[in-house]
């Protein structure tokens, strides 16, 4: 009982909270003298203004909310890092029957297809201008968010304005089911289980997953208070190296069907085992039934990996929609907020396969790759965008301007 | 001013405090249906909302929409305030400066908020605590009644048996009378 260093956590009920669940119920952190206390949390804003406090250590976190603490741009000040991700993939656009059904009318496509299913909602979006209807209005869960972020992304790449030509509101997780049952919301980007759960009622359909729109993409993070991660390096590590065994026995699907169970608790998610499975299956609920390949990736792929690329991505993405201005010091700031020194420095002492580089570009590999890695081999991807586009961090400068150029572009 | 929150009675707590501070227009939402619209009708200058209401993130973000067109929001008074902050989360709170109120007229509002919050836990503390003190002392009286009635003892007999075993046992005398009555309820026939 005593010696074990207690490490206060926060999370919100998602399924891609598996890693840090696993690591505390499965004994992954013992192993390392670690206690892991989970606190399950009611919003974004709480995990955010309870770190900044001190409340917690560490939470399992939206990836872009780091780079946002040290941006300055979350109301209490604090500086975050992320020393780690906590998975890639795991959220889809579900949308209502009526929308689902108006998309397929306009152009029959499957889910799967990311380009398709922009299309159908592209012609479904300018029919409801020419009659006069009200814009449609789209969920996420925070600003701060990748749902924010790859929604927006996927809406702009296929011809629809986000702040234009309909209208992106803030929705809890939990809620927004019932925001989509009530019409409030005509659909939403959410992690798993929420879509599943809004297809099993028979309250909305899947229009596109995450998987489509940007492949082996960065969703949740480990968000880690600075001044705690500096305290102790050695218990930071220790914690790294717990969270990695847990990914790797999550990432086994032999063991999906405890973990979902683990996750069904109510202390955890609190929702249907057999719904949750489908998200870690990669099999959520959709008519066409198509299994998605990493639909939620914990381990496979350095799903684990704080890639500098990822957090210089979604900082591109920050700037285009005008929460912060461009400029080589925000461009830093945000880059350094991803952590990969701290992720190899615990994680050699093991001999798993390290990535030796701190970024990649982005859409470059369009199949699974061997690559260079210490420790062993090491596949990637396949990584990259629906729409085809190439992000390069080191080329951040053009990519933001072409970005700023297409907003000014006739719609 | 605007106090959002899902229990009623501590939304009541706080509305009285601010009416005895003198603010005359304060207002209290418990359902957030059409909240984005209510907000726009009353225009309120401070907003307060439980720290536990999961709405807080589509709630900050009408806030920070209307910001665009109109003003600016900050969350507490000013971020330098760190004290003040951290006893606003550790009560429970968050609140939203909306019109750019002057620090000293918002600050009394807040350590208001603050003390009554804390002061709302505590009466449900010690409700619960009561509560649980009245249970047990029903279990106890329970627990002496099996005993005096299957081993034929007196009540103090009882009540010195129950100690003495809670005492051996590392526990409670509460937790050692449940754990009778339970038994006592699976063995009847």
């Amino acid at each position: 009982m005593s010696g074990l260093h207690e490490i206060s956590a926060a999370f919100l009920p998602l399924t891609d909270s598996a890693v840090l669940v696993a690591a505390a119920a499965l004994g992954f952190a013992e192993a390392e003298g670690l206690r892991l206390a989970l606190n399950r949390e009611t919003s974004w804003a709480n995990v955010r203004d309870r770190m900044a406090v001190g409340h917690f250590d560490v939470a399992h976190m939206l990836a872009p909310m780091p780079i946002a603490f040290n941006l300055g741009l979350c109301p209490l000040k604090a500086d975050v890092i992320a020393p780690m991700a906590l998975g890639l993939g795991g959220n889809a656009v579900t949308v209502s029957v009526m929308l689902h059904d108006a998309m397929q009318q306009a152009s029959e496509h499957r889910f799967s297809d990311a380009a398709a299913a922009g299309a159908a909602l592209r012609h479904v979006v300018r029919a409801r201008k020419a009659q006069g209807q009200p814009r449609l209005a789209l969920a996420v869960v925070h600003p701060h968010s990748v749902h924010n972020l790859e929604l927006r992304y996927w809406l702009a790449a296929s011809g629809i304005a986000p702040d234009r030509d309909v209208e992106i509101v803030i929705v809890p997780p939990p809620l927004m089911a019932d925001a989509l049952a009530a019409g409030r919301i005509d659909g939403f980007c959410v992690g798993e289980p929420w879509n599943s759960v809004a297809v099993a009622r028979g309250q909305g359909r899947i229009a596109t997953v995450k998987a489509a729109i940007w492949r082996s993409s960065p969703e949740k993070v480990l968000g880690v208070r600075k001044d705690w991660a500096e305290a102790a390096p050695e218990r930071l590590a220790a914690l790294i190296r717990a969270l990695y065994r847990a990914a790797q026995w999550c990432g086994d699907p032999a063991h999906h069907e405890e973990l979902a169970a683990l996750l069904a608790r109510p202390e955890h998610v609190g929702v249907d085992v057999s719904l949750i499975r489908k998200g870690l299956d990669g099999r959520i609920l959709a008519l066409s039934g198509d299994a998605v390949p990493h639909f939620f990736e914990p381990f496979g792929g350095a799903a684990t990996f704080p890639w500098q690329s990822h957090a210089l991505w979604l900082y591109s993405q920050m700037v285009r929609w005008g929460m912060v201005s461009h400029g080589a010091d925000n461009a830093a700031i945000a880059r350094r907020s991803y952590r990969p020194d701290l992720y190899r420095a615990a994680l050699r002492p093991l001999g798993a396969a390290l990535p030796g580089a701190n970024a990649k570009v982005e859409g470059a590999l369009t199949e699974p790759t061997s690559v260079g890695a210490s420790g062993g081999q090491l596949v990637l991807g396949p990584d990259g965008f629906f729409d085809g586009t190439v992000f390069d961090p080191d080329l951040i400068d053009a990519y933001v301007l072409a970005q700023a150029q297409d907003a000014l572009a006739p719609g | 001013m605007l106090v959002i929150d899902e229990n009623a009675a501590r939304a009541a707590i706080i509305e009285a405090g601010l009416r005895e501070a003198g603010h005359q227009r304060v207002t209290c939402i418990h359902d957030l249906n059409g909240i984005a619209a209510r907000i726009a009708a009353i225009d309120p200058d401070v907003i307060v909302i439980d720290i536990e209401n999961p709405n807080r993130d589509m709630l900050e973000s009408l806030f920070q929409l209307s910001r665009a067109v109109q003003r600016p929001v900050a969350m507490f008074v000013d971020r330098s305030d760190q004290p003040m902050m951290e006893a606003a989360i550790d009560a429970g709170v968050s609140a939203y400066v909306v019109n750019g109120l002057a620090q000293d007229r918002v600050k009394p509002i807040l350590d208001m908020a603050v003390s009554r919050f804390n002061a709302f836990s505590r009466l449900q503390r010690e409700l619960a605590e009561m509560r649980s003190e009245l249970e047990n002392r029903k279990v106890i009286e329970k627990a002496k009644g099996i005993l005096m009635k299957s081993r034929g003892i007196d009540e103090p007999s009882a009540y010195r048996l129950l100690r003495t075993t809670a005492m051996n046992q590392n526990r409670t005398i509460a937790e050692i009378a449940h754990s009778l009555v339970v038994a006592a309820g699976l063995l009847e026939p």
